[in-house]
């Protein structure tokens, strides 16, 4: 493999088949979810996933982060080429991946202390006793924006923001290399939303992480992103850097995406009530 | 006459710490044929504002008002039956989630039938006839075989399409519209925000719409109402919102839309409020 060092994560051609059993009479149905897609992302820099639900982008985020094995397609992770087959992902291989899910009211147990989430990583993956993992937990709570005094309390006392701050905190226990967000702020309001970006920046800055960010919003993504890719019925239809994709869309899809996209400047505002007041007019 | 009037609406539940004000002293009014956008984070009150306009909270809620007039006429203490007269023909309403708000026993076209026979009596082939058109005026295809599809076998768009056929059947004079296109995709919700907007300038509705969307707000408001916490922070046509907001809350809520970010990090609305602490609170 010669991928350069500069490479957090480089996928060729991956593939993911779902598929539905049939009946007696009914043949058995195969999905293609991802149909090859193909990319590469270095280090510290943030890819962003479009597309519309169904369009695979979730599927390809779990193969990421080995939660699903692809059918087919290579997935090269810092260098090393991952055995994604069951059984042969090595413990250190799971600590570099990370995800953070869309909705922080589903993805934390609601019986588990807030220390015991940020611990759990800890105790399965490493030997650490109890109170370093305490003292870990705590700093973590720190750096996301949370304090100590969370330790000990469970997600339903916290709102949505910080419950997806203690999301990420969980994935970034393991101190990770790539993290994997699946639309990690589309849960939330505008004004928490801000804040979860910015801090997803702030950590970015400070640990050097690389970003996976899988979005609808293109507003955000326009923000957040170095490299897009917007996918459609499992392909790749676009692939390039924000600069190009978003100034110079190539594909039919893109350019309707763009187009779907509401506007919140004073121009298109005063666009669209001139077209009104002509439409009443005649 | 305003189609809708409400002054100084209070909404309160109690809890086991008192009583909550989840909106507290809003008034607004609606006209005919226009777009007013309510907007406001989760816990505004902007949801429950429009709940009691129809009258779908819960015994417990405490809801007082100085005004509340519909076409004039008093709708505070209405009768139940009365109510049901009015709500689902003269206002009609369409929430959130698409999916979960259509009865998952019934086929599409049970659903709407229902609206057909209860409010306009219409009979059974006239119902057909007409939920047929319905569906083809909010463009799903195929209407005919539509009407026997159980709401599982369609996806959110089209669930969201056939709640705003049973909302405008009975060509209602007032559309509330909850959050109609969160939980869809982009494209989806461009699609049902130009239904929404050409069956608004066709039928001549006044039009609610409950969001905390800006960007879908300049896509389909005349006038705005800016919410937070239960209170109204400032009302203004669109445009002059966008471009020259007048409470510190909306002005925050616009420099935290990503696309307006200076720098590599993005305006919070607390950090707004630091220096100011009360300026959250000071009404426009």
């Amino acid at each position: 493999m010669t991928t350069t060092d500069n490479t957090m994560l480089e996928v060729r051609d991956i593939k993911r088949d779902y598929e539905l059993p049939g009946g007696l009479f009914k043949p058995k149905k195969i999905i293609h979810a991802v149909k090859g897609v193909s990319f590469k992302l270095e280090r510290g820099k943030t890819l962003a996933i479009v597309g519309e639900s169904g369009c695979g982008k979730s599927t390809l985020a779990r193969m990421l982060t080995f939660i699903d094995e692809p059918t087919a397609g290579e997935l090269i992770i810092d260098g090393e080429k991952i055995d994604t087959r069951p059984g042969h992902l090595t413990a250190e291989m799971r600590q570099k991946v990370q995800i953070v899910f869309q909705n922080p009211y589903g993805s934390l147990n609601p019986r588990q202390k807030i220390g015991d989430v940020l611990g759990e990583p800890l105790l399965i993956n490493t030997k650490m006793s109890s109170a370093e993992r305490r003292d870990r937990a705590n700093e973590m709570l720190v750096k996301v924006g949370l304090g100590p005094e969370h330790y000990n309390r469970y997600p339903h006392m916290f709102s949505g923001g910080q419950r997806q701050r203690i999301a990420i905190a969980r994935a970034l226990m393991l101190n990770p290399k790539l993290l994997v967000l699946d639309e990690p702020v589309s849960a939330l309001d505008l004004s928490v939303q801000a804040q979860v970006l910015n801090l997803l920046a702030d950590l970015q800055d400070e640990f050097g992480l690389t970003y996976v960010f899988i979005s609808h919003d293109l507003s955000v993504v326009r923000y957040i992103a170095d490299e897009v890719m917007v996918m459609y019925f499992g392909e790749a239809v676009e692939y390039g850097t924000r600069e190009e994709v978003f100034s110079d869309p190539k594909h039919e899809y893109t350019r309707t995406l763009f187009a779907a996209t509401p506007r919140a400047d004073v121009e298109s505002i005063r666009a669209r009530i001139a077209r009104k007041k002509a439409a009443t007019a005649a | 006459m305003a189609l809708l009037q409400i002054d100084n609406l209070t909404v309160e539940f109690e809890t086991a710490s008192g009583w909550f004000r989840a909106v507290d002293g809003v008034s607004l009014s609606v006209e005919k044929g226009e777009v007013l956008a309510i907007v406001g984070e989760s816990g505004s009150g902007k949801s429950v504002a429009m709940l009691a306009v129809m009258g779908l909270l819960p015994w417990t809620a405490k809801i007082t008002a100085d005004r509340m007039l519909f076409e004039g006429r008093d709708i505070r203490n209405i009768s139940p039956a009365e109510r049901r007269k009015l709500i689902g023909k003269d206002i009609a309403m369409i929430f959130q989630e698409p999916i979960a708000s259509l009865n998952p026993c019934f086929t599409v076209g049970f659903q709407i039938e229902e609206v057909l026979r209860i409010h306009l009596g219409l009979d059974r082939q006239a119902r057909r006839a007409r939920a047929i058109e319905l569906f083809r005026q909010v463009g799903l295809p195929n209407p005919e075989e539509r009407l026997n599809h159980f709401p599982h076998q369609m996806s959110g768009g089209q669930c969201q399409r056939v709640m705003i056929a049973i909302a405008i059947a009975c060509n209602p004079k007032l559309l509330i519209a909850d959050e109609p296109t969160t939980a869809l995709d982009v494209t989806i919700q461009k699609q049902i925000l130009d239904l929404l907007m050409s069956l608004q300038a066709k039928n001549g509705m006044g039009l609610i719409m409950i969001t905390h969307d800006m960007g879908v707000v300049a896509e389909t408001a005349d006038r705005v109402v800016v919410q937070y916490k239960g209170k109204k922070m400032e009302e203004a046509d669109v445009l002059s919102l966008f471009e020259n907001p007048k409470s510190n809350y909306t002005k925050a809520l616009l420099a935290a839309l990503p696309e307006n970010a200076t720098g590599d990090r993005l305006t919070t609305v607390s950090a707004f409020f630091e220096g100011a602490p009360e300026a959250a609170e000071t009404r426009a």
